[in-house]
């Protein structure tokens, strides 16, 4: 074994497993379930607040950890802290997560579900994957041109 | 408002809500990184650039480990763990074509632009108390409970 991959072998391993425990948490969740889904974003109809618990299950754990990750200020495997610095709310941010929601309100899937569902052979979430995945490079086509034009002034 | 608890799931839901919180704890305390999902493919590339090498080996892994979680849940089932055809038969997208691929495109561009979705903002960013979160989880999540009102409800 090379020393870069004796090095970086604990961090591959920690990610895989980490993916791995997120996926399994999503099906068990009921994420993956774009019926259970749209009855939680369905108010006036029948609804059903399922979502709300893994949200709620989730940040309970989530708050804990980024108080004492903040705390110690590096992470345990050696790498810096990677957290955002970005503090603005503007346009961008609003707009595209209203963009986001609409999607999500339509089919019913957010890109960890999807991905999920697609690994399990669901034809219908390759189709939304790939749709999303177009949507992503557009965006990065999109701030390339922004830039572009940024530096021509 | 009327609830269907017919098909409320209080205990999976909040199990898995658990294990959804534990690997962001993970990834936070392990490898210092936010647990996004949007962000971690978004932000893949398939060639590198520029001399800093090192950013795709850890989206790879994770994304694998992503992928390979139904596989291990139908394993799962085949010994017994948990009842067979359950999670495929709670994975039927009801959307047609037309409709996935426009809802794709939007959580495409709207995830990267809002830089974050329901994992990076709803989940770790609400964790961190973000403010620049909250207003995105209250702009997803309003957008999506309008967007199926509408399309539930009036159209």
């Amino acid at each position: 074994m090379t020393k870069l991959a004796t090095m970086t072998l604990p961090q591959r391993l920690s990610e895989f497993t980490v993916g791995l425990l997120f996926g399994l948490g999503l099906i068990l969740s009921g994420m993956t379930d774009p019926r259970k889904v749209l009855g939680f974003l369905d108010l006036a109809g029948d609804w059903d607040p399922s979502l709300a618990l893994v949200m709620g299950g989730a940040i309970a754990v989530g708050v804990l950890a980024f108080a004492l990750a903040k705390r110690r200020g590096s992470s345990l495997l050696g790498s810096p802290l990677h957290l955002p610095t970005n503090t603005r709310l503007d346009r961008r941010l609003i707009l595209g997560s209203l963009a986001f929601g609409i999607g999500w309100g339509m089919a019913g899937l957010c890109p960890g579900p999807a991905m999920v569902s697609m690994a399990a052979g669901q034809g219908k979430a390759l189709l939304f994957v790939l749709a999303m995945l177009a949507g992503m490079r557009l965006f990065d086509f999109l701030e390339r041109q922004t830039q572009r034009r940024i530096k021509e002034n | 408002m009327h609830i269907d608890w017919q098909h409320f799931t209080p205990w999976s839901s909040l199990a898995g809500g658990v294990m959804l919180g534990l690997a962001a704890a993970l990834f936070v305390l392990l490898n210092g990184r936010i647990l996004g999902i949007s962000g971690i493919l978004g932000g893949l590339r398939l060639r590198e650039h520029g001399t800093r090498g090192g950013d795709r080996a850890w989206r790879v892994s994770f994304l694998l480990g992503l992928l390979a979680a139904p596989l291990l849940w139908m394993a799962g089932e085949g010994w017994g763990l948990a009842q067979p055809g359950l999670m495929s038969d709670a994975m039927v997208i009801d959307a047609d074509w037309g409709m996935l691929i426009v809802a794709g495109l939007l959580v495409g561009l709207g995830t990267r632009y809002g830089a974050g979705c329901t994992s990076g903002h709803g989940v770790c960013g609400l964790s961190r108390l973000s403010p620049r979160s909250l207003v995105a989880t209250m702009a997803f999540m309003g957008a999506g409970f309008a967007t199926v009102y509408v399309l539930r409800h009036i159209v």
